[in-house]
């Protein structure tokens, strides 16, 4: 069984929000129709996304850590969001563990977003229908399209690939294997929801320069106007 | 959570609709001798009237009403959905008693007993959807289901002595007792529930929401500047002054007024029953912390 999954790196995401822009730009330009925009140039812009990034800062000054949590559909093995759905339209798929909206089907109740713990579910205020991040469905078996190509928008906007994507139950897969040895959680584990996204913790690093690496000339960390030190071994270029 | 005022007032009108039902269908079973058969028309009138209004109201909770139809499709697993065909069924058995009454083509007790079925059906998928929600351990408890079918079952009873003050007011004793019976066990399951509720702790911190173990976490950005559909229908925006305003109102409204004057006004007593039941079921939504809101609570 493939359950098609996101495992985002919390010590790799620097919150520049590519990814939210991608995935709106690709979902709003679908057959699926616009996702609203509300006042988007006035005093309370707002509108639908799948996908958002929120900034948390952990700590007390001076020792506080930024960090940016992209928040979007967890495509849980077991989705309260699906059984309350009295239309159908809620469902997830046997094929892939997608949990998708038929937008066809959906009444615009609001209770699949009730049931869900997480707030992924975004009712759209002009469609008058519950949407949610598809994992691009529409993309990621595209024959037409490179296969590097066939990955979420928001995978493949993230400058430095904080977003990993992948089937979550195969063993040997670059996110089964990212999660098994960097750590991947799941979020509110104690709600039973088992979600598919894992993600990646912070990690102590330290990067240590010496002192040679500051004054070597071809270091672009070299300190303008300190005196070139001969007592260090020479560099690359100048031993070719 | 923020109160659906389509869901207040399909939630309090339906329930009144039961619980009027059940009223008649028992004064068919102890007193029918002494009865007209425009006490139960009437009476049936006045139920499906009810529920219709229930029913209109909460369809102005839907973004595509006209696929309504739809919602009755999974009742395999929704109770929403199985709500969507007890309800219309109810309305159907309660037509049919007041057709047998209106017609003298009697079996009323038969229908009867169908509908208080379907009644009973319809208090337990109702409250369901509410207590079904896991997440939400403010309503995922027995004592959803309790009070939902005590305090329509109380409404209810109560607009049946008004109702019988007009066209049975022999009855009206008898029926304005038990509608104080009802309003007091309510009085007293509501206030176990809003005991239990106050004392709740929350299941998810923040720390569970995003995976971070660290005591101190403050949210700098909730990553949309104008709001967004999660603090929009999750939040009540109330302040914590008007909320207590509704507290009190429940109590007074629901519970206190109702007591005292149910034995001599029934009809006042149900307006003001009706009012206190709004006010109930808006705090029944105020009172449900979800945990999405962990996610948002940072000012922008």
């Amino acid at each position: 069984m493939t359950q098609l999954a996101l495992v985002i790196d919390l010590n790799v995401c620097v919150g520049c929000h590519a990814c939210v822009t991608n995935c709106k730009q690709w979902n709003t330009s679908g057959a699926a129709g616009a996702l609203t925009d509300c006042n988007p140039y006035e005093a309370e812009p707002n509108g639908t996304f799948f996908n958002r990034v929120q900034t948390f800062e952990v700590g007390s000054y001076p020792n506080t850590e930024t960090v940016h949590f992209p928040k979007s559909c967890l495509h849980c093995e077991d989705p309260p969001c699906v059984p309350v759905c009295p239309t159908g339209a809620s469902y997830k798929r046997k094929s892939d563990g997608i949990v998708l909206v038929d937008y066809d089907k959906c009444i615009g109740c609001k209770y699949c977003s009730w049931a869900c713990p997480y707030g992924v579910r975004e009712f759209d205020e002009q469609r008058k229908v519950m949407t949610k991040c598809t994992l691009c469905v529409d993309r990621i078996y595209d024959q037409k399209l490179p296969e590097a190509e066939r990955k979420p928008s928001c995978v493949l906007a993230c400058p430095p690939g904080a977003r990993l994507f992948g089937d979550v139950h195969d063993p040997d897969s670059e996110v089964s294997v990212a999660i098994r040895e960097r750590g991947g959680y799941a979020l509110m584990p104690e709600a039973g929801t088992r979600p598919a996204n894992h993600y990646l913790p912070r990690r102590k690093q330290t990067l240590t320069i010496r002192d040679e690496e500051l004054y070597r000339s071809d270091n672009p960390h070299k300190i303008d106007g300190a005196p070139f030190d001969l007592d260090l071994p020479p560099t690359n270029e100048e031993l070719n | 959570m923020r109160p659906a005022f389509s869901v207040l007032f399909l939630t309090t009108l339906i329930g009144a609709g039961q619980g009027l039902f059940i009223a008649l269908f028992f004064c068919e079973l102890l007193a029918s001798a002494s009865l007209s058969p425009g006490f139960f028309v009437g009476g049936s009138v006045l139920v499906l009237i009810l529920s219709s209004l229930g029913g209109i109201a909460s369809v102005f909770h839907l973004g595509h009403p006209e696929r309504a139809w739809r919602a009755m499709t999974m009742w395999r697993t929704s109770w929403l959905a199985r709500e969507g065909i007890a309800l219309p069924a109810f309305m159907a058995a309660v037509f049919a008693y007041g057709f047998a009454h209106w017609t003298g083509f009697g079996h009323t007790l038969a229908i009867g007993i169908t509908a208080v079925v379907l009644s009973v059906a319809l208090f337990i998928c109702t409250a369901m959807i509410y207590a079904a929600i896991k997440v939400l351990k403010e309503w995922a408890h027995p004592l959803t289901l309790v009070n939902f079918v005590v305090l329509g079952c109380a409404s209810g009873t109560t607009l049946a002595a008004a109702w019988a003050g007009f066209t049975a007011p022999n009855l009206m004793p008898e029926l304005a007792l038990a509608a104080f019976v009802l309003t007091a066990l309510g009085l007293l399951t509501r206030s176990i529930s809003l005991l239990r509720n106050a004392r709740l702790s929350p299941a998810s911190t923040l720390q569970t929401a995003i995976g971070i173990r660290h005591p101190k976490i403050v949210q700098k950005s909730q990553g949309a500047m104008g709001g967004s559909y999660n603090t929009r229908e999750f939040f009540h925006g109330k302040s914590p002054a008007f909320v207590r305003g509704v507290l009190l109102m429940l109590v007074f409204c629901t519970f206190v007024l109702p007591l005292s004057l149910v034995l001599t006004l029934p009809l006042l007593a149900f307006v003001l029953q009706y009012a206190g039941l709004l006010a109930e079921r808006w705090y029944f939504f105020a009172e449900a912390r979800h945990p999405q809101n962990l996610y948002y609570q940072g000012n922008s």
